[in-house]
């Protein structure tokens, strides 16, 4: 496994793994999309609106998933200082914000016809509002600070104390009552969903998380690359020029 | 426009770019004022939907001052601006298009995020086009405001707050039209044109005043 | 305003610029009093002084920064019109570079921006060649170091003539070797007629240059400051 801390074997890791889990990803979805639209019921109250819940939910979970594997890295590179950790971290919160987002979407529209409103601002929906403004709020953090090291470090600090916000996401809708609908996969006695609603939906979450996977994986990869390009093209501005090649860089 | 405003505009587009953040960090300032009003004041979707276009215009207002205290900073600090002033394009000129630009970059967007915010104030569609079609016309005045504040504290070192106290006061003409045209396209007894065009007119006003007073600052900035 | 720059009519070309008893001043107190001098096409003038004499104060007001508490600046041909500043390059501590683009896209703003009635100079590959840094020119300036950053601010003189140069301490940061060839390219501005203006401490390699003491013009109490 700490083979793969080094950055070189890291891309020879990822150039092989990628098109594996691209394509598994694209299958899962394709099976998840076709169970949703042709074999999935539709629901007995909700109708055929019920099927943007097998985009809704495995988003919601990804979105969290996202920030769980961010905070993993914001200890690697808080812990170890590992640039891989930092690549890892930084390559997640986009991601993760696309996913909250989709999330944030997907629940808008299925709110419309459910509840007669495209919002509310009850807990469930709020917290979920507020990961996304920490992961809007990290991006922002990212592209500000040049030093990349430096970067790190920082959105590291701010990703551990915005992870108080994921058991509030998720324990929302026990501790409070509101309008969104409590969990009904992972809760304590087994899953109060129908299995021919559960399978699709679980097969979708399956490819939401290959694309993550997927997704981060190459993102990571750019950034190493480009974290590359920036130190190859400072020193070769130096070397151009080798009467100033020994000055500090400004 | 001619050739050095339009390199100008260029390269402000071109910064912001290369550094990011900088118009898309207002947006989420933007919505994240908006979703703080509702833990203040309850999550009433009727009261909301009420006040959303004060609460719109309250959230453009400060995420378009507070982004604009940095509008010159940088140039002052490496040297552009007296480069600027030494150029043969009127300082004014230049002043109006680093606003053009600063505009592009940070009101446009909040200007499209604005009516999806509003949906989740529970606004109907009418009051959505209002909002959005008040704050396009009154975001240049803000922004064209914001910019003497900027030119005023530009080389300052603590001049983030100072410029929002100076300018903020004087922002109130354009924060009564815009949210009463902003409500009164949702019905009320006003017709929409009327605070609208006043607030057309503040903006016009503001393109032909602001670009003299901040460009005067700048230049007493040694004195 | 007392600032005024009375000007003759004029050939294109600038001739010669004098200056009577210029007073600047600064947070109330006069930096720069009675300073005269003649300039003539081709001309370099060393400002010299210790710190705190009021070299940087007397190249802003020239540059337009500041204005002339007293005195005229006359200006004898040049381009209609225009003032000094209109017709100066001003190089100081700051380089006016945006660190985010490139040195060709920085060299390309202030081609256009400063471009006057002197007409095209050098392109902005060619401005870069003449400070030996041809092959930088796509790397962000953020990557470059200080002596290269100084180097590009150095090539904006060429990317749009103007006639007289106000030179802050050009030569921070420049290597030997930069040096000399910097100074081979004031020798070759003033070779067509261009004026400097440089306020400095270290040898410039200017040869003939006029000289301004400011000390010498107006007796300070120690401990003055800039």
């Amino acid at each position: 496994m700490l083979k793969y801390a080094n950055p070189t074997n890291f891309l020879a890791l990822a150039a092989r793994l990628i098109p594996w889990l691209a394509g598994a990803a694209a299958l899962a979805l394709a099976v998840g999309l076709y169970l949703t639209f042709f074999v999935a019921p539709d629901d007995y109250q909700q109708g055929a609106s019920v099927k943007i819940m097998y985009l809704h939910v495995p988003a919601a979970w990804l979105g969290m998933m996202c920030y769980m594997v961010m905070t993993s890295a914001a200890l690697g590179t808080l812990v170890w200082r590992h640039p891989l950790a930092d690549a890892a971290q930084k390559a997640a919160a986009p991601l993760g914000a696309a996913f909250t987002l989709v999330c944030l979407v997907t629940g808008s529209l299925w709110g419309k016809p459910m509840w007669g409103t495209w919002w509310v601002w009850d807990a469930r929906l709020t917290s979920v509002l507020v990961l996304f403004l920490i992961y809007l709020g990290l991006i922002g953090l990212w592209q500000t600070i040049e030093e990349p090291a430096q970067a790190a470090r920082a959105a590291a600090i701010l990703t551990l104390v915005g992870v108080v916000n994921i058991p509030i996401i998720k324990f929302s809708v026990d501790w409070w009552n509101t309008l969104h609908q409590s969990a009904s996969v992972f809760r304590l006695g087994g899953p109060a969903i129908a299995p021919s609603m559960l399978w699709p939906l679980l097969i979708m979450a399956l490819g939401f998380t290959l694309l993550f996977f997927t997704l981060h994986l190459m993102a990571i990869r750019n950034e190493i690359l480009s974290r590359r390009l920036r130190r190859l093209s400072i020193t070769a501005a130096a070397a151009e020029d080798p009467e100033v090649a020994g000055e500090v860089f400004s | 426009m001619s050739s050095p405003l339009a390199a100008l505009f260029g390269r402000e587009l071109r910064i912001a770019r290369s550094v990011g953040g900088g118009g898309a960090m207002g947006v989420v300032f933007f919505l994240i004022l908006v979703s703080l009003t509702p833990f203040a004041i309850g999550p009433d979707l009727n009261l909301l939907s009420r006040i959303g276009p004060a609460i719109l215009w309250i959230a453009a207002l400060l995420s378009t001052l507070l982004g604009l205290d940095r509008l010159f900073q940088a140039d002052a600090d490496d040297g552009s601006l007296d480069l600027f002033i030494m150029s043969s394009t009127p300082l004014e000129l230049v002043v109006l298009t680093k606003c053009a630009a600063h505009w592009t970059l940070t009101a446009l967007p909040l200007i499209a995020a604005a009516p999806l915010l509003g949906l989740t104030l529970g606004m109907e569609p009418a009051a959505l086009a209002g909002v959005a079609a008040s704050l396009l016309a009154g975001t240049p005045a803000l922004t064209l405001l914001g910019a003497i504040g900027a030119g005023l504290t530009a080389g300052l070192r603590r001049g983030g707050l100072l410029m929002a106290v100076l300018i903020l006061p004087l922002t109130t003409p354009i924060l009564i039209f815009g949210v009463a045209s902003a409500s009164a396209a949702s019905g009320g007894t006003v017709p929409f044109h009327t605070p609208f065009l006043i607030l057309c007119g503040l903006s016009l006003m503001a393109v032909a005043g602001a670009p003299f007073a901040a460009a005067a600052a700048l230049r007493a900035r040694e004195a | 305003m007392p600032q005024t720059e009375v000007r003759p009519p004029k050939t294109q070309i600038l001739q010669g610029i004098s200056a009577k008893a210029l007073r600047v001043d600064r947070g109330g107190r006069a930096i720069v009093r009675g300073v005269d001098f003649e300039m003539r096409a081709g001309e370099a003038l060393l400002v010299l002084g210790r710190n705190g004499a009021g070299k940087s104060t007397l190249l802003r007001a020239l540059a337009g920064f500041l204005s002339l508490r007293e005195g005229e600046v006359r200006l004898n041909g040049g381009a209609a019109e225009a003032t000094l500043a209109e017709q100066a390059h001003y190089v100081g501590h700051a380089d006016g570079l945006k660190a985010a683009l490139t040195a060709l896209d920085n060299l390309e703003f202030w081609a256009r921006m400063l471009k006057g009635a002197a007409g095209a100079g050098l392109s902005p590959e060619g401005a870069l060649e003449k400070v030996g840094l041809a092959r930088v020119g796509d790397f962000p300036v953020a990557y470059l170091s200080a002596g290269q950053k100084r180097r590009v601010a150095l090539a904006r003189l060429f990317v749009a003539p103007r006639p007289i140069w106000l030179l802050d301490e050009p030569a921070t940061a420049l290597d030997v070797g930069s040096q000399a060839k910097f100074a081979e390219a004031m020798a070759a501005h003033r070779a067509g007629g261009g004026f400097i203006l440089a306020a400095t401490h270290a040898p410039l390699g200017l040869v003939d240059a006029k000289e301004l003491r400011l000390d010498a013009v107006r007796p300070r109490e120690a401990g003055d400051a800039a």
